[in-house]
């Protein structure tokens, strides 16, 4: 009963906010459309499975267009499309210049659909529910085994109840390659020279300390049970299941909590690229979390199918738009009105025999 | 005349169309098995060429495994780690397990009277139906923090002092090491073990052992003499089938394993990785060629090392049955 109510004023909320800045060009995939493609298949990333479920299981209401979504992992999503096997794929990580150089179909659009942030997780059992402070320095320094003890002069420095925790630090990491440890090292690497230098970013990388747990579950199952361990997890995760979550210094130089609004204002105010092919890392905006990404479908701009032009083209504009009212129930950032902007010119550019795949009552 | 036409016992001719279409049947059925195993190899072999003609041997001998180039780091893939890790905690396991099935198959099957047997054995082949990812979940959640507080302080306080051996205990217990998976595979191989032991202890013949007992033998006397020489073939094929399966069980092992790769210390309280794991964790993710070529070379090295434990273990057994039936001639 409890969790009715909770659930029922979560959603109250999240629809007074979603008109409290309705996001111009929404409502405008009425229902179904003439010649359209009833079936769609697509294949890609984990971390959005639950929103592109109840997304897909939205938009066949609306349309009669039924979305067939396999995740399968950002790195078997980028092959799908390039091996045109799916009318989308979808990915955590943007492709690289040699992964979209060997795409058969030509060029491919990167269409976000909303933002994610990766947490720093903890279990230090002195502390109970105290949260504690990262920065970008301490984050890197603990996971490239500069920093070793709890109570090392850095950690202390932001948190000053560490300083009786004599204690080595368990760093937790994902074993298999994954968009979240994408965006973990992304961060590091941004903030860290040498983290850049000798590990990198990916989805897989040589991890140089710690132990490597499966799936956020396994990182989140290892930080729970070993005292004194550090570990990163996607932040919705983190939520649901009630993990003591640090706070990051943003590029402003606040502590900030991973807020869902925190994590959209990532993409809010700042410059972004044209194709939005951008790892958001520590953002510019000084009230955003600083370790977040877009989660993208991939789309060929020269499409081969008119009816599947069709359908994908308004299936990318509804979820873009419509589509963001159900993210924050689900923990997913939706996207801001200045990634949406720059959404709208990628999405009137997909093309079906050199005219624009958007019906024009759309495209306007 | 009817007579006639049927075979004289012992005949090797095959001449009615029944038989000779049901031997056709069986040969395909076994070189279809073979085939399979050939295409498996050669499709290996194939999507590693990459990977095999850059690395090299280095591949074995390297313990560098860095999929991302940066600065400093060139891309490389070294498989050591993974081969240590599997060795290891697949002989770990054997070690383990071996005595413990061995005693409770003889237990089960000698001396416990038949309302404690029955239902044991019942018990243990349900142990061998359990997913391999529920014994992981069971490790992750019961065996790790089991082993990281009582088990590895215990060991590290008692075998820890002596000398050379105290080497195998040392570092901090993370309780998610080579020791936990190795124990882990030891609980999973166990009732394979056991299960297979009682059969073939079972096959004894009793005129062996009442012929030993009518001689004044005692219940030791019958077992060593009897009852093991003409069973030891068989536990040992056991023995080789449970290893078997410990060099290729991925799930359980991933969850407690710790899946880390940067060093190999003679410790069993290091975090480590097996090549299964290793398999199971990157293939999804492998996003470049080079990378999807190492992994499935990994898979490659994997069929290499289960190959070398068998042919081995055939040579133990064929050493051990000549040398068996030798002593009761």
């Amino acid at each position: 009963m409890k969790k009715i109510i909770c659930s029922v004023f979560a959603l109250s909320l999240v629809l007074a906010s979603a008109s409290a800045q309705a996001i111009p060009g929404s409502g405008l995939v009425k229902g179904g459309a003439t010649g359209e493609a009833k079936d769609l298949t697509g294949a890609g990333a984990t971390f959005p499975t639950v929103l592109y479920t109840k997304w897909f299981s939205e938009y066949a209401k609306l349309t009669g267009v039924k979305v067939n979504y396999q995740s399968i992992g950002s790195g078997g999503g980028i092959k799908s499309i390039s091996d045109q096997t799916v009318d989308f794929g979808a990915t955590d990580g943007p492709m690289t210049d040699d992964q979209l150089k060997v795409a058969k179909g030509g060029a491919i659009l990167h269409i976000p659909m909303a933002l994610g942030a990766v947490v720093p997780t903890f279990n230090i059992p002195e502390l109970g529910t105290d949260t504690l402070r990262f920065t970008g320095d301490t984050l890197a320094g603990v996971f490239l085994g500069d920093i070793t003890k709890w109570n090392d002069a850095k950690l202390v420095a932001d948190n000053p109840k560490l300083k009786a925790i004599d204690r080595y630090i368990v760093v937790v990491h994902r074993s298999d390659g994954s968009g979240t440890s994408n965006i973990w090292t992304s961060y590091l690497a941004a903030v860290s020279e040498k983290w850049a230098k000798t590990v990198g970013a990916a989805n897989a990388v040589q991890w140089p300390v710690g132990l490597g747990g499966k799936g956020n579950e396994g990182v989140a199952g290892n930080v729970k049970q070993t005292p004194y361990s550090l570990g990163y997890v996607e932040e919705a995760y983190a939520v649901q299941n009630k993990l003591s979550v640090g706070l990051v210094k943003g590029k402003g130089g606040n502590f900030i909590a991973p807020s869902t609004n925190a994590v959209s204002l990532a993409a809010q105010g700042v410059a972004l690229p044209d194709d939005l092919r951008i790892k958001l890392v520590n953002s510019d905006n000084p009230e955003a979390f600083p370790i977040v990404g877009f989660t993208w479908i991939l789309v060929y701009q020269q499409q081969t199918d008119a009816a599947r032009a069709l359908a994908v083209s308004r299936l990318a504009w509804w979820c873009s738009h419509d589509g963001q009212a159900f993210n924050t129930a689900l923990e997913y950032a939706p996207l801001p009105l200045d990634a949406i902007k720059k959404a709208e010119v990628l999405i009137k550019s997909i093309q079906i025999n050199g005219n624009p795949a958007l019906p024009a009552t759309i495209a306007k | 005349m009817t007579l006639k036409t049927t075979a004289a016992p012992g005949s090797q001719k095959v001449g009615d169309p029944g038989d000779r279409v049901f031997s056709f049947i069986l040969r395909a059925a076994s070189s279809i098995v073979l085939l399979i195993l050939i295409a498996f190899i050669v499709l290996l072999v194939i999507d590693s060429r990459e990977s095999i003609s850059r690395f090299g041997l280095s591949f074995l001998s390297s313990s560098k495994w860095n999929p991302v180039e940066t600065e400093i780091n060139k891309i490389a893939f070294g498989a050591l780690p993974f081969i240590f890790g599997t060795v290891v905690t697949s002989l770990l396991a054997l070690i383990l397990a071996t005595p413990l099935a061995i005693g409770s198959a003889i237990f089960v099957s000698e001396y416990s009277p038949p309302w404690i047997g029955k239902p044991v054995a019942f018990i243990i082949e349900l142990l061998v139906a359990i997913p391999s990812v529920a014994y992981g979940i069971w490790g992750l959640f019961v065996l790790v923090p089991l082993m990281r507080d009582v088990v590895e302080p215990f060991l590290q306080s008692t075998l820890g002092k002596i000398p050379v051996i105290g080497l195998l205990f040392v570092g901090p217990p993370m309780g998610q090491d080579l020791l936990t998976g190795g124990v882990v595979l030891a609980i999973m191989i166990l009732p394979t073990i056991l299960s297979l032991s009682r059969e073939v202890i079972a096959q004894v013949p009793r005129l062996q052992k009442e012929g030993m007992l009518a001689l004044g033998a005692t219940r030791w006397e019958v077992l060593t003499k009897a009852v093991l020489p003409y069973a030891r073939p068989g536990i040992i094929g056991a023995s080789m089938l449970g290893l078997a399966r410990a060099i290729g069980e991925t799930m359980a092992v991933t969850m407690v394993i710790g899946n880390s790769s940067t060093k190999i210390t003679p410790s069993l309280l290091t975090p480590g990785y097996t090549i299964s794991s290793a398999i199971a964790n990157q293939f999804t993710e492998a996003d470049s060629p080079i990378y999807f070529s190492a992994i499935v070379e990994l898979g490659l090295v994997l069929l290499i090392v289960a190959s070398v434990f068998n042919i081995l273990s055939r040579i133990l057994v064929m050493r051990l049955v000549g040398k068996g039936g030798g002593s009761h001639a």
